[in-house]
């Protein structure tokens, strides 16, 4: 398969086939289980308002993320609440995802893994955690991410106990969570050696 | 057709330090990716006009099947394709050794949520509901669950009920000891809970074939699979490997593969299928339920006179690998010591319950609660300390194991041991601590004072690679180009399933080692460009295609050599390769790798095999594995006995790598692999009841999470292994086998019970503990 014609992942999120997970275009379904109710709404997603068209009503937001708007950073490991890996901030507050339906977002702001990443917020989380040996497969990275971000914001001198607590909500199978807490701790002493406004109320 | 999006399945560039060799910690070349989310795993894969499959599995965990009507299916508006077992193009079974599981079931369903027919649909949701709608017919037969009775009770597949029975006799079988212990013990079945769900994407290619982009262990052997059951040559259908979120033995065997290149091929468009979690659970193999019966004789001096055992291993209704399992269970059954006489049975068994197969340990994770319940018990009647038992009796270098092999490699048993205990013990329970920290923890339940804390240790070891006479061999391939700036880079092709555990990082360590060649490109890994790889599994990758690596970098240096000599009219024998450039040893001249590269590029494909290894004969004796490593964990734990709740405080380890390519990739092995040793001593099973599977989701079947977890101390031995690349063995295996074990020596330790099954519920605890006060 010839590598150029690899569709690269900026092009495919703005250009026109922007739409993932709807079927082609000739489809008189509309890519939309026929029996239920089809809906086109607007989200703001990363600051950006952003239309889904045509989504079946019962579509979670980690779907219509996913699926719809090309935003895959946010991971689907259980769909059900339990592993955090779809780790969004919904009004600023942490959710995951698969337990949002897409159109319970609308009027809100939905922040993802990529937003973050864009806006250089969580840049020095990254970093940590690949530094500190914190990604393994990487499934449930995006959503550690999240929630280290959510929690540092919060309670920048969170002790251990306390970073433990928070992030209970997120399961890593590689891990055994070490390397992660060893990061989070080096996110900490960086931040707290720094002039301090790193990553506050961001 | 172009190749779905996502850089998970595009090249891999690293512009790394030339420091970042062999020893170094460098980083994941994928790392920063993943972090930011960019990194395309198998279920963030997208095309134009791609399809969703969904899977139709039986509800029911043995019947006949009278009749399949997937009418209702086609009739759903949006429905592309509905295939059954009647539409299997080429050979209807599959298996990872022998094809004995059906693609589709047709006449009979053998387990809970055994596949019965696969549709393609424009949305997942219209797949969902139309594979309901599908009518199956079923008469529903009494299963076959007990793997005991299995194994005389009628067959339930044409191929038997018993996958293997397996016997070792070593040395005098009328041998007794001055003291005689004696147990019988279970281990449930675990899950390995990989994160990231099966999937994949179909896409029909024009010569007839089919590219699938799927998260595998094995691309190659997925790919013979696969090309088998479509009736299609192996050249028209090529994999490529989509990101893996783990895998932990649970994607060495096929599961959506061929359903999916059969949708793909039926429709004639791309398909793309994501397994739920719940479906996930009945779409793997687990690790393999266990019932062990041992009775170990020793001297009153305490050394180990003869250890008998008896080990059924449950592989429910499909063979996947159940026969190495097996053989690794029973050869392993006595534990790293020094065992003259002994007498071991393994049966793998064919039951109605879920297909069990590999899961990190494979095999001797399950022995490993039998031989080391058995050295406390040994210990106890001794009055001996238990450590200084496993001492006494630590295998050695040169020692014979109770399959006749000699250990000829590295064997620092009683250095892995003396390290874990070694390490500091935790200070006391702090009363005035978090509730966190208690038993039981926010559900702040336990009071402190009912705390008891009680201390564990185990000891264990496993074979690197494959065994029992398997050509075991990697390939890779390497090319040496001047890149647009004039620097050299090395472009690294391997099937190697990078699927957490770092081989990517490896391999641009061992280029750098071999050429100090700073820009390493490591190309996708498919079928398509190169020769297999083996699994990753068995703790192999590092030693198999890391050696492949190195031979392939070993042969372009050699090369170099050559067109220096030539260039200066010299030997190639009077050259050396150094810092990345090579030497005139007479004159002190000095030629760089893109000097050397200015004629032509240089590429090389090199197979790399391990040392022979040999059958088990019928008294079960042979030089049956290549390599071993060992590893000692001790555990710490807090039980709160009246409600059977427990923390586990500290765990310790020793563990013998070889050589450490990069420590802290060792570490996240080591401590990972611990994660779900102690996730099996306490928490983790998939609860099977007459066959069926009662808790598939991460709701019900419980993972250890950042609360759960230990502080883990952990101490490397690096005694090189003779046949290794660098000396390394592999590391990730041995983590997750004696850590439970240690746990559960702990729990006994603490309340005094004698616990014999893994793992260890809070009624086992909190029922027995109110019996016996």
């Amino acid at each position: 398969m010839p590598r150029e014609e690899r569709v690269p992942r900026e092009e495919r999120e703005e250009g026109a086939g922007a739409s993932p997970g709807r079927a082609g275009a000739g489809d008189a379904s509309g890519g939309v289980p026929a029996y239920v109710q089809a809906d086109t709404y607007e989200l703001t997603v990363n600051g950006t308002r952003r239309a889904v068209e045509d989504a079946w009503l019962g579509e979670s937001l980690l779907f219509v993320l996913r699926e719809r708007l090309g935003l895959s950073g946010s991971k689907n490991a259980c769909e059900q609440g339990e592993c955090g890996s779809c780790s969004v901030l919904l009004d600023g507050v942490v959710v995951c995802a698969c337990l949002v339906l897409g159109v319970d977002a609308i009027g809100s702001r939905v922040e993802t893994v990529e937003g973050l990443s864009a806006a250089g917020d969580v840049a020095d989380i990254q970093a940590a955690l690949v530094d500190a040996g914190g990604v393994q497969c990487g499934f449930c990275t995006p959503g550690f991410v999240v929630a280290v971000h959510d929690l540092l914001r919060r309670v920048p001198g969170a002790d251990e106990m306390a970073v433990r607590e928070a992030l209970s909500g997120n399961l890593c199978r590689c891990t055994g969570y070490g390397r992660i807490l060893e990061a989070v701790r080096d996110v900490q002493r960086s931040r707290a050696g720094s002039d301090g406004g790193h990553g506050a109320g961001a | 057709m172009p190749a779905p999006s996502g850089t998970g399945i595009a090249e891999r560039v690293a512009v790394g330090q030339v420091a970042d060799r062999v020893g170094a910690s460098a980083a994941r070349p994928d790392g920063a990716q993943k972090t930011r989310g960019e990194f395309a795993f198998s279920s963030d894969l997208w095309m134009d006009a791609m399809l969703w499959g969904k899977t139709l599995r039986s509800p029911h965990v043995a019947a006949r099947i009278r009749s399949i009507d997937t009418r209702p299916a086609l009739a759903t508006p949006g429905v592309r394709a509905v295939v059954t077992a009647a539409d299997v193009p080429g050979r209807p079974t599959f298996g990872l050794e022998v094809p004995d599981q059906p693609v589709f079931a047709s006449d009979l369903v053998r387990y809970h949520g055994e596949p019965l027919a696969a549709v393609a649909a424009d949305h997942p949701e219209t797949a969902r509901a139309a594979a309901m709608a599908i009518v199956v017919d079923y008469e529903p037969l009494v299963p076959l669950v007990d793997p005991d009775v299995a194994l005389e009770a009628a067959p339930i597949h044409p191929d038997g009920n018993v996958f293997r029975h397996l016997v070792i006799r070593h040395g005098d079988p009328g041998a007794t000891g001055d003291v005689v212990v004696e147990g019988t013990y279970e281990v449930g079945m675990q899950d390995q809970a990989f994160l990231g769900p099966e999937s994949g994407l179909a896409v029909p290619a024009e010569d007839g074939g089919v590219d699938l982009y799927v998260a595998t262990q094995w691309l190659h052997v997925d790919r013979d699979q696969i090309a088998a059951s479509l009736g299609l040559p192996v050249e028209r259908v090529r994999l490529y490997l989509a990101g893996v979120g783990g895998a932990f033995g649970g994607r060495e065997d096929v599961s959506l593969q061929i359903h999916l290149c059969m949708l793909a091929l039926r429709t004639g468009r791309p398909v793309k299928m994501v397994y739920s979690r719940d479906e996930s659970f009945f779409g793997h193999v687990h690790r393999h339920p266990a019932r062990m019966w041992y009775r170990h004789h020793a001297t009153r001096g305490g050394d180990l006179v003869k250890v008998e055992a008896r080990i059924v291993i449950d592989g429910g209704a499909y063979l996947s690998s159940s026969n190495a399992v097996i053989s690794n269970a029973t050869c392993f059954a006595p534990g790293p010591y020094r065992v003259p006489n002994a007498f071991i049975e393994g049966y793998a068994a064919r039951t109605n319950n879920p297909p069990c197969g590999a899961m990190r340990g494979f095999g001797a994770v399950q022995a490993c609660y039998g031989h080391e319940a058995q050295m406390d018990k040994l210990a106890a009647v001794l009055s001996m300390d238990p450590v200084a038992l496993r001492l006494r009796n630590a295998l050695e270098r040169y020692d014979r194991l109770v399959t006749g092999q000699v250990l000829t490699g590295a064997a620092p048993v009683r250095e892995v041991i003396l390290a874990a205990a070694s390490h500091p013990l935790p200070p006391p329970a702090d009363p005035g601590g978090s509730i966190l920290a208690l038993p039981g923890g926010a559900g702040a339940t336990a009071g402190p004072g009912d705390v008891r804390r009680g201390v564990g240790f185990a000891v264990s070891f496993k074979n690197v690679a494959y065994s029992e006479g398997f050509d075991d061999f990697a390939t890779a391939r390497l090319r040496l180009e001047t890149g647009v700036d004039h620097e050299p880079v090395a472009t690294v092709t391997v099937a190697t399933a990078e699927v957490g555990q770092g081989f990517v990082t490896l391999a641009q360590q061992i280029v750098r080692e071999e050429l100090g060649v700073r820009r390493v490109v490591l190309a996708p890994a498919s079928t398509v460009d190169v020769g297999s790889a083996g699994s990753s599994s068995a703790s192999r990758q590092t030693w198999m295609s890391g050696g492949a690596l190195q031979l392939a970098c070993s042969t372009l240096r050699a090369e170099l050599l050559v067109r220096a000599a030539e260039l200066w009219e010299c030997a190639a024998s009077q050259c050396v390769f150094d810092e990345g450039e090579v030497v005139q040893a007479a004159t002190g001249e000095r030629l760089s790798v893109q000097d050397l590269l200015s004629p032509a590029p240089l590429e090389t494909e090199q197979e790399f095999h391990h040392r022979p290894t040999k059958a088990l004969d019928a008294d079960g004796q042979g030089d049956a594995h290549v390599s071993f490593m060992f590893a000692a964990h001790r555990a710490v734990v807090d039980v709160d006995p009246d409600l059977g709740l427990l923390r586990v405080v500290q765990v310790a380890t020793g563990q013998d790598i070889g050589k450490a390519i990069n420590p802290v990739q060792v570490t996240g092995q080591i401590e990972g692999g611990i994660a779900q040793g102690i996730g099996l001593a306490v928490m983790e099973e998939i609860v099977v009841t007459e066959g069926r599977v009662r808790n598939p989701s991460f709701t019900d079947y419980l993972l250890p999470t950042i609360l759960d977890m230990p502080e883990v101390l952990a101490t490397v031995i690096e005694e090189p292994e003779p046949d290794a690349p660098y000396g390394a063995k592999g590391v990730g295996e041995p983590p997750t086998i004696s850590s439970g074990p240690a746990v559960l020596a702990a729990i006994r330790d603490a309340t005094g019970l004698p616990l014999t099954r893994a793992p260890v519920r809070p009624e086992d605890i909190a029922l027995s503990h109110g019996e016996t006060t």
